[in-house]
């Protein structure tokens, strides 16, 4: 009889996650995934011969440092890599580099405005003290606000001041990155168009929103996240890039008793009376548990693995509302040879980081434009990074791969299908790096272009959003997925969720994963 | 002033970071880029590049070679076969350490020794009355090591006239790179896969320019010393002067260490060979040394909040730190930690250093000075075993891969 303790849906990082800590602590627990690969959005693979893709998820950088050390993670061959370098390529020919050289990063920004060079530290000294409270919240399981009763924004804040014990003048800055668009926030402190352009275009990732769009603050906040972990920080590149990640998680669980299975779709869960029991998977086979943990996004955790009539309505209005618009796209390339930048030719380290596609906020801001007409950008932000130059065993030695994050590349197109319209993705991408990149069309040996309905037919993401739900506030923290269900649990006895969805959303974080799994524990022991 | 060794055209041209020290007399980058990680991570995930020219370098020949060299060699020489390296520690007349290194058997009566410091007065003087010589070699031998997992896959494409998949650990082989002879050693300072390279000092450039043409490919880096002193207190090898002292600088007695009480007793054997200091040593070794040579495991979550009480970020040395810090068990002083380094591999904050014997059993909790924010403060650590990284690759044939 297949029974076990518990049941996790889906076998991405955070469905591994709330594996590896459920079997710790001697549950006997088993993960269905539906792929022939573990991983999600977090997954490596051969797709050219000879040549690894980091298909989906590219970088690290909000991977908790306890699950880490809870899991051991290194010893089941977690390795992060330095990635030290952002550089934005310009159309004159000039470029932004910055690195991890404090000096030579302020000289760089000198050149465009030495009042920038200068805010450039106190603005990050001012990111690292908001980062610090925000981190306070990314550890908690989300407290329960109706006692508070936070009816709007003014009031969630407040609240927030209240736990994190801030001054007002950090209240303030909170408040701000709360509310106003990423662009807007940074010009406040910067008046470099390249610089403010590329450091807000982390807050539209994973958004259907641009630059200029107001709730795209916050995300900025993300990338200072790391500086309080000291040398703990995990920001880099994963050595065989993210599915190396979701391998070692699952090295860890199964070291801990876990089973593990693959080429297993779950069709539905079985509820009776209220309770969840078990699920069934699409070949009919049926698993027994009293708790069963859906690491799928809100959509379907609640609007396909189970019935719509064993939730309340309110609930199910409130995931219909539930914001998942997929907007980015990725491209991976493999190449015969190293790209060539023409602000930089040759090799070199700053081919080592990120190549951030960001020349200026209106650059960004127009293809954002083009998508909210259901049009995919023709000139899109793209952020790039070339594993092989910073793993050399993700690609033949001298031939090299390369990730290019697209935006935007909107889910419902206005005329015709992510089918036809695939390659046009890929071309606009490549086209928009020739500019930049001019040996870059001579150099591909293949390309895999993936529209957020490949996402989706691959992954499973509703709609392609990366995330599992776009993390605007309205969707954060005891709102996320919705109201009253933050915690994990959900109206079905023994039916709980882990992904992405729920609190504190998406990235390689685990931390859904986890907190999840301490709170089953803490009901179930 | 330190003088360049035979590759500082190259080595200068890439020192992006200006840092040198002075190694034995001779320039030695510290770091090439303006942060050691990635060099520190080319040694763990791809190959790196250290020029190891500074090292001092003797050779004994003569009929008398072996009973010269097993007369200064704790390790049992007269076991060591043509071919063969090994590594061992070297004594004085009571069993204290004077230095450790290499010796490698070039041919029947020939062997060439690695030392940290200059050996050849004593060395000479331990073969008294044999008919041998020493000779310091040091200038006729350039040296790079070349470490990491794919540095065999980098040398494979230079060398010619020998098979690297079969060269065993701690062996040598003789071979030839474009048409100059080198000699290749599996050996190394940073516990992984690694060869180093000995050639002419007119060769150096070449070989350097060589293996930077094939290694590029495979994400070879040059790497300075900050990054081999985290890879080493990984690996678990001890330092001079750092970890322990040498008998012959100790200024008072209890500064003088004996091989176990350094971690190298494994090395010392008590076979047909008869090295200076055997006696004290077969006395030490029944009534058990004094200090015991230890790896500390220091525990970040305590160490987060000492340093969160201060409402600071934990602050740990970017690089490995050789500031000794005394141990504690409950309020009694132990002994101290003489290498630190966070292990950004490991994701862990680890020491070598050595504590009472009596108070070494793997899995004690002991506590480990550090100062927060100007205040002494004492964070959780537990003796582990003075080794915490050992990857199979560093001893595997290249035939088991
Ligand atoms: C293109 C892209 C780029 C990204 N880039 C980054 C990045 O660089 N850095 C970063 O931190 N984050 C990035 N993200 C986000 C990050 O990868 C995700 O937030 C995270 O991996 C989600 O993990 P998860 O375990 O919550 O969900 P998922 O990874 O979505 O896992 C869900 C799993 O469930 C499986 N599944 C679906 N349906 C079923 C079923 N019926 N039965 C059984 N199994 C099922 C899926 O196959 C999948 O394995 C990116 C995401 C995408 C899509």
């Amino acid at each position: 009889m297949n029974k076990y303790d518990a049941i996790i849906i889906g076998g991405g990082h955070n469905g591994l996650v709330a594996a590896a800590y459920l079997a710790k602590a001697g549950k006997k627990v088993i993960v269905l995934e539906r792929r022939h690969i573990l991983g999600g959005a977090a997954a490596t693979e051969e797709i050219y011969p000879g040549f690894k893709f980091t298909v989906f998820s590219y970088v690290v950088s909000l991977l908790r440092p306890e699950i880490v050390r809870d899991l051991n993670l290194p010893k089941h061959g977690l390795t992060i890599l330095p990635l030290e370098s952002t550089i934005t390529p310009l159309p004159d020919g000039d470029y932004l580099y910055r690195d991890i050289d404090h000096h030579r990063t302020l000289r760089n920004i000198a050149r465009f405005s030495e009042r920038d060079a200068e805010a450039y530290e106190e603005y990050s000294r001012s990111m690292y003290f908001m980062a610090k409270a925000v981190k306070y919240i990314l550890g908690i399981i989300p407290p329960d606000p109706t006692s508070l009763k936070p009816k709007d924004l003014l009031g969630l804040l407040e609240m927030s001041k209240h736990f994190l014990g801030i001054g007002e003048e950090q209240f303030f800055t909170l408040f701000k990155l709360m509310t106003m668009s990423s662009a807007d926030f940074l010009e406040e402190w910067f008046e470099t168009d390249p610089l403010i352009a590329t450091m807000s275009a982390s807050g539209i990732i994973g958004t259907f929103l641009g630059p200029r769009s107001p709730g795209t603050a916050y995300v900025l906040l993300h990338h200072y996240m790391g500086e309080i972990d000291g040398v703990f920080r995990a920001w880099g590149f994963a050595k065989g890039g993210t599915g190396a990640i979701s391998n070692s998680i699952a090295g860890a669980a199964r070291e801990f008793g876990a089973e593990i299975r693959t080429n297993a779709p779950v069709s539905n869960v079985i509820v009776k009376n209220g309770k969840a029991t078990g699920v069934a998977l699409e070949n009919g086979d049926e698993f027994l548990a009293d708790i069963i943990i859906s690491s799928l996004d809100p959509k379907l955790t609640f609007l396909k693995l189970v019935e719509e009539n064993d939730l309340p309505s309110d609930l199910v209005e409130s995931i219909h509302k539930f914001k998942i618009r997929g907007s980015s796209g990725k491209v991976n390339l493999a190449l015969d040879a190293l790209p060539d930048l023409s602000c930089i030719p040759g090799p070199g380290p700053h081919l080592r980081g990120a190549i951030s596609i960001s020349p200026s906020v209106d650059y960004i801001e127009r293809a954002y434009d083009d998508a909210k007409y259901g049009e995919i950008s023709k000139q899109p932000y793209i952020d790039v990074i070339i594993p092989s130059m910073i793993d050399p065993d993700m690609a033949p030695p001298g031939k090299h791969v390369m990730s290019c994050f697209v935006q935007y590349a909107p889910y419902e197109l206005r005329e015709g299908t992510w089918e036809q319209r695939r390659e046009e993705l890929g071309d606009n991408v490549v086209n928009a790096l020739s500019e930049f990149m001019p040996n870059i069309k001579d150099i591909i040996l293949h390309r895999q272009v993936l529209s957020p309905w490949d996402v989706e037919q691959s992954i499973g993401l509703s709609q392609g959003n990366i995330f599992q739900g776009e993390l605007s506030l309205f969707q954060l923290f005891f709102l996320r997925p919705a109201s009253g269900y933050a915690k994990y649990n959900t109206p079905i006895r023994g039916y709980y969720q882990c992904g992405s969805g729920t609190h504190p959303g998406g990235g390689i974080t685990g931390t859904p994963g986890r907190l999840a799994a301490l709170k089953i524990l803490k009901e179930i022991n | 002033m330190p003088i360049p060794t035979p590759f500082h055209a190259k080595t200068s041209a890439l020192t992006a970071s200006h840092e040198w020290s002075n190694w034995s007399g001779f320039l030695a980058a510290v770091m090439y880029e303006p942060y050691h990680e990635h060099e520190y991570y080319s040694i763990r995930n791809s190959a790196g590049l250290l020029d190891v020219s500074p090292l001092y370098k003797y050779e004994i020949k003569g009929p008398d070679a072996v009973f010269h060299a097993d007369r200064i060699m704790t390790r049992d020489i007269t076991k060591c076969e043509i071919g063969q390296i090994m590594y061992t520690p070297w004594c004085d007349e009571d069993g204290k350490v004077i230095d450790d290194g290499n010796i490698a058997r070039l041919g029947k009566d020939h062997f060439r020794i690695t030392a940290a410091d200059p050996n050849l007065r004593w060395f000479q003087d331990c073969g008294y009355g044999l008919e041998s010589e020493v000779v310091n070699v040091s200038d006729e031998l350039a040296a790079l090591a070349l470490q990491g997992p794919n540095s065999r896959k980098i040398l494979k494409e230079i060398v010619v006239g020998a098979d690297l998949d079969k060269l065993q650990y701690f062996w040598l082989t003789e071979a030839k790179i474009d048409d100059f002879p080198i000699t290749i050693t599996r050996t190394g300072y940073t516990g992984d896969l690694g060869y180093e390279l000995w050639v002419h000092p007119k060769q150096a450039e070449r070989l350097w320019d060589i293996i930077f043409e094939t290694g590029t490919n495979y994400g070879l880096s040059p790497f300075g010393l900050a990054a081999l002193d985290m890879a080493r207190i990984e690996a678990g090898l001890v330092l001079i002067e750092v970890d322990y002292n040498s008998s012959h600088k100790a200024v008072i007695e209890s500064q003088k260490s004996s091989p176990y009480e350094i971690g190298l007793g494994w090395a010392v054997k008590f076979g047909e060979n008869k090295f200076i200091g055997r006696r004290a040593l077969e006395e030490e070794k029944v009534q058990e040394p004094e200090w015991t040579f230890i790896g500390l495991e220091i525990d970040w979550v305590d160490l987060e909040s000492l340093f969160s009480r201060k409402n600071l970020p934990p602050q740990v040395t970017g690089r490995a730190s050789r500031a000794a810090l005394p141990i504690y068990l409950q309020s009694d002083h132990i002994g101290q930690a003489t290498s630190i380094t966070f292990s950004p591999l490991l994701k862990k904050y680890i020491a070598l250093g050595s504590v009472r014997t009596n108070a070494a059993k793997i899995g004690t909790p002991v506590k480990l000075e550090v100062t927060v924010e100007y205040t002494r403060q004492a964070v959780d650590a537990v003796i582990v075993k003075p080794k915490f990284f050992n990857p199979k690759r560093k001893r595997s044939l290249g035939t088991d891969e």
